[in-house]
This record gives structure tokens, C-alpha cells and sequence, in this order.
């Protein structure tokens, strides 16, 4: 009895009975295994398939070329189906089209009518959305190894950026090191605000879900102060908008001016690498891994839970003021009302797919900026609202942070919870 | 209700947990399961309460083969579980607790809690389960915490109540009052089984006993058999009951203690004006009542709680107002009271529980790098050496059994150099043999010149460790005593009597105030279990 789910998903490909099992049955079967045991990779993976499955079916009713099909659903069910295929079919198509390579672009380079980096555009588009992803959403798995909810990430990411960007058109500095000094800029600023939260829960024991919150207000509307106010406002400019920084501070692109693809990403997988260590190696992580899980064991084992709690949150705030940074200076060389859009927002979704490891967090976010970049085009050629990939990301996340629902759809056989779940509940309440 | 295990089988990995076990329970018996530490006694529980599936073998009740997917279905069966660490709700109520799981609704799904509380009260009231159905559960203590779980599975209709490690948290008192409900269950019906490793208790309530070795039933006894036979029983060899140990020689004084006063969590004063000391290579015992200040007495000489007044002075220099690390760096050992909370993170690893306070330094750590395979070998080594039972140190904590991850904890703190060693409740769910082998531990510790002071809520423990014995009762010590003190006289100190103005008595000299005192009618709590 517990090997139906093998056997049925089995039946279909198998040869009957006495015939040698092929390696693909073996592989399957491999695959059922591991998902039943509540494998995390397997899980995340059929997460993602059930999303696109139900982005499909959002696609194939909300398609206004499909619409009127389903009106004569009765009597040409075939049209309808077909249809709703289709629109699904190509919305996807430009999707994947968007994100990794689009075949027309090599066709036209081979036939020499558009120009090779064409064909690596999208792919770089998926990095350059990636960039400040992979190191906000850093900041957010950092802080929860670390028990502290920081739902600030997007203040940090505005005064990270604020101070990198007045550094990067304030400041007259050689390029190379105007880069550097910027970004140092930019961890800092954000630290200072990260370091806020903490200091008051270590102080006070004011809660940082709280707080963060409420230091994202602060940091939003001193944004908009300094965005109409002289010195930090473009010159002669009446929009909300600030100074292009300055050609030295500005991250080099790395295969020309064609791709936007920048220097961020190698900040942003450096950092990665620093977290990983930081986590892992480290005795510094150590603390921030026994205070998450217990805070109790962590104290009676001589470790300070507020000096871990605000140095969690210097270096959370740090990376998350240096996502903002990394995108001013690759991508958007200015400081908009738009900064942070909802980038410190989506980073905990992509932290908590990815699991909240150093690196699941960058594969998530490598998913993430694919799936924004292959959105965006999606909507240009097909019509297809770009929401669907947003609703796609929420449901994913959805799948990942309730396994339960994914091992009952699957009839996974329950396991044990791993640890990270437990510490998301325990954390909620201390 | 008749219940057969017919060959149950459970791995983990490599590990055969319960190794074809056959068990019957049978109606109205108390059955105690023995059995050392990692023996599987658990994970049999477990697999009849549905918390875990067997890989083979067969629940048989009244006749009829069962399936326990969940504990739902066990429950169901009219099986009870009390869990080796409890499964309460802290913040919620008694009440709401017992609610769990079988809610009740009136109309429009609001909660009945008026019902629940009813029940709460009916049942305690025929058990003679005192409990009070609005306390919030965290501020109870563990022995009233107990009665909660028993009442939540009686109320569930339990005809066979599973309590695992029931005693190993409770007073004296409160275990007299636990086998009275034990033995009124049993006579209306129920059966029981009891898991303890404390073989005074299986004589004084067991029916039958059955003995577990590495996962296989050795055999099925009588309470008729003695505790050195049931011991070598569990154990697979003759086990001294008594520590065998020269007698001190006691240095300079390492622990002083002068005056001190600390406060609870709500303020009140729990340790009043305490005054004593530990030398070097000598072990001091507090005894007493659990409760009356021994917790927060060590909790203030680690740093962990402040301190109202007074002073603790490690090797002369003074302890008050520094941190946790400052006294672990003093060279302080320290086995906190409840392993789970406080000494282990269950969800590290064994390797890297064995170094949870020692991760910053060398060996572990060149600057701000741990270094893991220095971590692995010394983990190795540690298990090996406490006879830690795992499959593997990669393994989390969790994944231990209660009494070894109380020697992981034990483990840590005796493999590192120390002058003073403070233990609360040492051997807590610690089989006989590795009892044997941690009192032994502990008395080469102090001959190797470390202060040991070790707090215990069994008599026998420290009796039989303690140089001296400082017995405490409602935040004084009522006496300091030589070990050769007489168990009633001990027995009345803890119960309050010589608690005179002044607290501490002079080692080697008798509490003045036993005989005709106004205190002696009250040492009633502290009788022991026999
Ligand atoms: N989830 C698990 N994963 C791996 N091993 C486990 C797991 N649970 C228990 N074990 C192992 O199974 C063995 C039996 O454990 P169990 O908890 O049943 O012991 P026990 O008899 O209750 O011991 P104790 O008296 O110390 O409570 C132990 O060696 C333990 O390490
Ligand atoms: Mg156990």
C-alpha cells in the first residue's frame, strides 16, 4: 500500500508484467521516493510545476482571444480547448523567450541580420533582475537563519541606496574606487537602519517585525523629502528624481553597452559566497544559528542574544542597503519615488523558497528575475497581463511554505518537518 | 482493553530501533518497561501511538489486527500517550489544552470552553488529579504540567495510558501522588504502561515488567525481582547501585557564596539570604524539594539571572553582574536543569552540540572560522567516550533518545578544563549504568581537584555523590550536613525544620533544631517513595 502513487504513475509507461524495468522507470521511481520522504528539492519542484499549471489555466481564461471560444464550449469544445492551448502555448513560449533564448534571435544572427547580442539579451536581462534580488533576498534568509523576522529590507534597500547614490554624483573619486566607495556606502547605509531594529529590540525588546515596518515608513518618506529637495534633486529638475551618479561610480558592463548586464552580479555572488561562509563556516553564524533556533540553550551557552541581534541586523540592513546600491549603479544610475519598488518584499518570498540556505536564496532569485524578465516580454507579445507571473511567484511560495498541501495534493507520505519550519513558527512568538 | 505487539520492527538507517518486539498488555495491569538509554523503549510508544509507522509487525487489540496511521487513530483505539517531553501549549490554559484536538462547538463553531472546563474539573475530582482549569500552563509546575497531559488522555477515553518518563520530572510528593492515580486506574480497568528508569518505582507500582536491551524484549518479570537483578538485567552486567568513592580532600574554596538573594520571574524572592561555600575537591549536594530555590540558585551563579543581593565569588573574584560567557570563561561547567530548553539546540547536530559553548575558541575555531574537522574528531571522541548512543554525530539532537541527549550535555561539559562544576539534576533520565558511569565521572572530576556542586531533587543521588549536603527549603539553606546524616533527618530539613534565622550550619555539625521543634509535624510532603 505504500507504493500506489509508484504504481499508478508507473503503469502508464511500463512494459507488462516480466518484461526488465527500464532505466527511466528505475529513475522515476527514484523520484517518487525522494518525494515522498518530503525530499525539499522534490518538493520545490512540483511546486513550481503545479504553478505553471494554474498560471496555465489563469492564461487560458483570462486570454481575450480565447474568451468568446469558451461561450460555445458546448457546442465546439474542441475550439475551445484548442484555443486555450494555444494562448497558453504562446504566452509561455514568450515567457521562456523572455528569460533564457529566443530561437529567432539566432535564426536572424545566422542570417546575419541582427547583430550576436541579441541572442544573449533576455539571458542577460534575467541576470541583471536578479542582481539586486540575490542580495536583498540574502539580507532577508540572513536575518530568519537568525530568528529576527526583518521585514525592513525594503527601508534598507531606500537608505542603502540613498547614501550609495549621493556618494556615487556627491563625491569626485577615481573610478574604481568611487565604485568601492560607493557600495561601502550603500552597506552602510542600510546597516544603520538595520542596526536601528535591532538596537531597539536589544534595548527595548520592541519586536522587529514591528519596527522593520514602521522604519520602512520613515525610510519611504525620507525618500520623497530628499527627492524635492535642492541639493539631492537633478539639477534644474522640478521632478522627483535625483543626479545621475557619476560616470567613475557607475558598475561596468561586462560584454558592452548592448546588454545591461553589470558588475553587480559578481557583488551580488561575492556577497552570496560571504553568507555562505558567514552561515556555515563561521562561529559568528554559529550564533546567529543557536540564538534562532534557541534562544534559551544559546544564552546558557555563554552567547549574548542582543549583541546577536543587532549584529544580525547590521549585516541584514548592510546587504539589503547594498541591493539598492548595486541597482542604482548597473542599471538605473538615478534615485526614483520607484527605488525599492517591491523589492524588499518579493526578497522574503524568494528567501523562504529558497529554504532559507544561502544556496536555494540564489537559485530563487535567479527564478525570479527569469520569471520577471520573461513577464515583461510575455505582456508585450501576447497580451498576457504580466500579473500571471506575479500570481505564479505567490503560488509557488505558496506550495513552499505549506509542503503539507503539497505532500497531500501528491499523497506524499509525511515526514518529519525539517527545522527551519519550526523555527519560522518558534521565532513568531519570542 | 487487551493489547499485543506481535513483532514490531522499526529502523532508522542502519539503526534497528525495536527489533521484533512482542508485548501484551494486558486490562487493569500496570506494565513498566525497562531499559537503558537508546534501548528503543520510546520509539515502541510511539509506534503504538501512531506517531510512527513500524516497518513490520502488528498492533493487536481485543483480537483484532489495527493500523495506527496517526495518533488520531490511536486515540480513537482508546490509547493515551504522556510524552517524555510534554506537549503542551505554554501560553493557553489548562482548559484550552486538554480542549486540543477534540474540540468541542456549540452553535455557529464558537469554542465551548464552559464544557471543557466542566470536564477538566470532573475528572480531577475523581482521580484526585488536582488542577486548576484556568491556570495558564506555563506558570504551572512540571508535576501539576503532568496531570494536565494524564487528564487530557483520560478525557479522551484512554484505556491504556502510556507514561513515558512520568517520574523524572516530579518531587518526591508528586510521584507518591502520580502511582496513587496509577493504582486507581489500574482498579477500575485501565492498563498502564509505565516507563521509568528509576527501579525503586517499578517495585513500589509495577504489575509486570518487561526489559528492553538494544531493541529486543529480554525478558518479562515480576516486580519480585531485585533491583540489582533487574539492573544487570537492562544493562547486560552486574551494575553497582552505590558510587564507589574515597573520601575528599578538599582544597582552597573555589564557590563562595555570601548572602545571596535573588528573585523569580514575578519578583518574588527565591533564594533568601543564601551563604555557602565549595572548596576544591569536594562535592557539595542541595537537596530539597524541587521549587524551593535550587534553580535559581544556579542560574544566578552562571550569570543567567540577576541577582538581588549578595555575593558569588568564583576562586575570589567576584561573579555578580557579569555575563554567562565571563563565568563559562572562569572555568565554570555547567548542566542546566531542563536539557531541552536550556542545555541542548535540538535541531544542530550532536557535533555541534558538543561544542555550544566552546565554538569560539581553539581548537574549534582558528579566528573567525570554525574549523569542522577538528569539530567531527572531538565529537567522535566525546560520544564514544559518554557512550552517547547514535547512528551518526551529523545526526540532530532531536534524533537522540531523552537519556542520551542528557549525556551529550554531560559530555560537553566534563571534556573541558574546569575548576567548578555545577550540575542541576545531573542524571535525569540517565539509565542505571550510565548513571554509574556519570557518578563516576563526576568523582574524578572532584579528585582531580574541581569543585563540584551538584543540585538534586533525589535523595538517593545526593546521598550518594555529596561530601556534604546543603538542604534547602523555601530559598534558605536549613542545614549543611555529612552524607552519613540520617535520611529522616535530612527528610526533615527539607521540610523546613532548623530553618533558622542565620541559614547555614557549619559542615560536620548537626542541625541544632529536630528534635521537639514546632517544624517537625510538617515534613509530611518530603516523605519518599518506597
Ligand atoms: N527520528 C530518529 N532518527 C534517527 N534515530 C532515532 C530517531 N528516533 C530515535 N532514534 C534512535 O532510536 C534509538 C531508540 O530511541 P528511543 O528514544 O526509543 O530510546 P529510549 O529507550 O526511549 O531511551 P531513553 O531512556 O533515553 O529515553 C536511539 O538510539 C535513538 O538514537
Ligand atoms: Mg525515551
Amino acid at each position: 500500500m505504500t507504493s500506489t502513487v509508484a504504481t499508478e504513475e508507473r503503469g502508464g509507461q511500463l512494459p507488462p508484467q516480466g518484461a526488465r524495468r527500464p532505466s527511466f522507470g528505475r529513475w522515476g521511481r527514484a523520484f517518487l521516493d525522494a518525494a515522498r520522504e518530503g525530499n525539499a528539492v522534490v518538493v520545490t519542484i512540483l511546486a513550481i510545476v503545479v504553478a505553471l499549471f494554474i498560471g496555465a489555466l489563469l492564461i487560458a481564461f483570462s486570454t481575450p482571444s480565447v474568451d468568446p471560444k469558451w461561450a460555445h464550449f458546448f457546442s465546439d469544445p474542441g475550439g475551445a480547448i484548442v484555443a486555450a492551448a494555444k494562448a497558453v502555448g504562446n504566452s509561455y513560449y514568450a515567457l521562456f523567450q523572455g528569460c533564457i533564448v529566443s530561437p529567432a534571435t539566432i535564426s536572424a544572427y545566422l542570417a546575419g541580420k541582427q547583430p550576436l547580442y541579441q541572442i544573449f539579451y533576455p539571458l542577460s536581462e534575467t541576470v541583471v533582475g536578479a542582481t539586486p534580488l540575490i542580495l536583498a533576498s540574502l539580507a532577508v534568509t540572513v536575518s530568519f537563519r537568525a530568528g529576527l523576522f526583518n521585514i525592513g529590507a525594503q527601508g534598507q534597500i531606500i537608505t542603502g541606496g540613498l547614501l550609495g547614490a549621493w556618494i556615487g554624483f556627491g563625491l569626485n573619486l577615481p573610478p574604481g574606487i568611487h565604485q568601492i566607495v560607493c557600495l561601502v556606502g550603500g552597506f552602510v547605509g542600510g546597516a544603520i537602519w538595520g542596526w536601528l531594529a535591532g538596537w531597539l529590540k536589544a534595548r527595548t525588546g520592541a519586536h522587529e517585525v514591528i519596527t522593520t515596518i514602521m522604519l520602512n515608513y520613515i525610510a519611504i518618506n525620507l525618500l520623497t523629502y530628499l527627492l524635492n529637495t535642492p541639493w539631492f534633486q537633478a539639477p534644474g529638475s522640478t521632478y522627483s528624481i535625483s543626479a545621475n551618479v557619476d560616470q567613475s561610480a557607475v558598475l561596468p558592463h561586462l560584454f558592452g553597452p548592448n546588454l545591461r548586464l553589470n558588475a553587480g552580479i559578481f557583488v551580488a555572488l561575492l556577497c552570496a559566497l560571504g553568507c555562505a561562509w558567514l552561515l556555515n563556516r563561521s562561529t559568528i553564524g554559529f550564533e546567529f544559528k543557536a540564538v534562532g533556533l534557541n534562544p534559551d540553550a544559546a544564552r546558557t551557552a555563554g552567547m549574548s542574544v542582543a549583541k546577536v541581534a543587532i549584529l544580525v541586523m547590521i549585516i541584514s540592513g548592510g546587504l539589503a542597503g547594498l541591493a539598492g546600491t548595486a541597482q542604482i549603479l548597473g542599471t538605473d544610475f538615478n534615485v526614483t519615488p520607484g527605488l525599492a519598488s517591491e523589492l524588499g518584499f518579493t526578497a522574503i518570498t524568494v528567501s523562504l523558497l529558497g529554504r532559507l540556505g544561502v544556496g536555494g536564496t540564489v537559485m530563487a532569485a535567479f527564478l525570479f528575475g527569469a520569471l520577471n524578465a520573461g513577464g515583461t516580454l510575455m505582456q508585450a507579445s501576447t497580451g498576457t497581463p504580466v500579473d500571471v507571473v506575479t500570481v505564479i511567484q505567490a503560488i509557488i511560495v505558496m506550495f513552499i511554505a505549506a509542503p503539507p498541501l503539497v505532500r497531500t495534493i501528491f499523497r506524499l507520505r509525511g515526514s518529519r518537518e525539517g527545522g527551519e519550519g519550526q523555527m519560522l513558527s518558534a521565532g513568531w512568538g519570542g | 482493553m487487551r493489547l499485543e505487539l506481535r513483532g514490531i520492527t522499526k529502523r532508522f538507517g542502519s539503526l534497528v530501533a525495536n527489533d521484533h518486539i512482542d508485548l501484551t498488555i494486558e486490562p487493569g495491569e500496570i506494565h513498566a518497561l525497562l531499559g537503558e538509554n537508546g534501548a528503543g523503549k520510546t520509539t515502541l510508544m510511539n509506534v503504538l501511538y501512531g506517531l510512527t509507522q513500524p516497518d513490520e509487525g502488528q498492533i493487536v487489540v481485543d483480537g483484532e489486527p489495527v493500523r495506527f496511521r496517526t495518533p488520531g487513530h490511536a486515540i480513537r483505539a482508546g490509547i493515551g500517550m504522556v510524552h517524555q517531553h510534554f506537549m503542551l501549549i505554554p501560553v493557553f490554559t489548562v482548559a484550552e489544552n486538554v480542549m486540543l484536538g477534540v474540540e468541542r462547538t456549540k452553535r455557529l463553531g464558537f469554542l465551548d470552553r464552559r464544557r471543557a472546563r466542566r470536564d477538566v474539573q470532573e475528572l480531577s475530582k475523581r482521580y484526585g488529579l488536582a488542577v486548576d482549569p484556568d491556570a495558564v500552563v506555563e506558570d504551572l509546575p512540571v508535576g501539576v504540567q503532568q496531570r494536565v497531559e494524564i487528564i487530557k488522555a483520560l478525557l479522551r477515553q484512554a484505556n491504556v495510558l502510556i507514561l513515558d518518563e512520568p517520574t523524572a520530572v516530579l518531587t518526591p510528593q508528586e510521584i507518591e501522588d502520580l502511582f496513587g492515580v496509577m493504582r486507581s486506574l489500574r482498579d477500575s480497568g485501565r492498563s498502564i504502561v509505565f516507563i521509568t528508569h528509576k527501579l525503586k518505582e517499578v517495585k513500589a507500582v509495577a504489575d509486570r515488567i518487561t526489559v528492553i536491551r538494544r531493541g529486543r524484549v529480554v525478558t518479562t518479570t515480576t516486580p519480585a525481582a531485585t533491583e540489582a537483578e533487574l539492573a544487570s538485567l537492562m544493562v547486560g552486567r552486574p551494575v553497582m547501585l552505590r558510587v564507589d568513592k574515597g573520601p575528599s580532600r578538599p582544597g582552597a574554596p573555589v564557590l563562595e557564596v555570601r548572602d545571596l538573594r535573588v528573585l523569580d520571574d514575578r519578583g518574588q524572592t527565591v533564594v533568601d539570604g543564601v551563604t555557602f561555600g565549595v572548596r576544591a575537591g569536594e562535592i557539595v549536594a542541595v537537596a530539597g524539594v524541587q521549587g524551593n530555590g535550587q534553580t535559581e540558585l544556579t542560574e544566578a551563579i552562571m550569570g543567567l539571572r540577576p541577582v538581588a543581593g549578595g555575593s558569588i565569588r568564583v576562586n575570589g573574584r567576584e561573579m555578580v553582574g557579569r555575563s554567562p560567557r565571563e563565568v563559562l570563561m572562569a572555568g565554570v561547567g555547567y548542566v542546566p536543569e531542563d536539557r531541552q530548553h536550556d542545555g541542548l539546540i535540538v535541531d544542530f547536530s550532536v557535533a555541534d552540540n558538543l561544542i555550544l559553548d566552546m565554538y569560539h575558541r581553539p581548537p574549534f575555531a582558528s579566528g573567525p572560522s570554525l574549523r569542522p574537522r577538528v569539530v567531527q574528531e572531538s565529537a567522535r571522541q566525546r560520544s564514544e567516550e559518554f557512550d552517547v548512543r547514535l547512528t551518526s554525530i551529523d545526526d540532530p539532537a532531536s534524533a537522540l533518545s531523552g537519556g542520551n541527549q542528557q549525556k551529550l550535555v554531560l559530555a560537553r561539559e566534563l571534556s573541558r578544563p574546569i575548576q567548578l562544576f555545577v550540575a542541576a539534576q545531573p542524571t535525569r533520565g540517565v539509565d542505571v549504568g550510565s548513571t554509574e558511569f556519570l557518578h563516576r565521572r563526576i568523582v574524578q572530576q572532584r579528585d582531580s581537584g574541581v569543585a563540584v556542586l551538584i543540585v538534586s531533587s533525589e535523595l538517593d543521588e545526593v546521598i550518594s555523590l555529596a561530601d556534604r549536603i546543603a538542604v534547602m527549603y523555601r530559598g534558605r539553606i536549613t542545614g549543611i550536613v555529612p552524607p552519613d546524616t540520617p535520611r529522616e533527618q535530612i527528610g526533615l530539613l527539607m521540610a523546613g525544620a532548623g530553618a533558622t534565622g542565620d541559614g547555614a550550619v557549619p559542615p560536620g555539625r548537626r542541625p541544632a533544631a529536630s528534635e521537639g521543634s514546632v517544624a517537625v509535624g510538617e515534613a509530611e510532603p518530603t516523605r519518599r517513595p518506597r
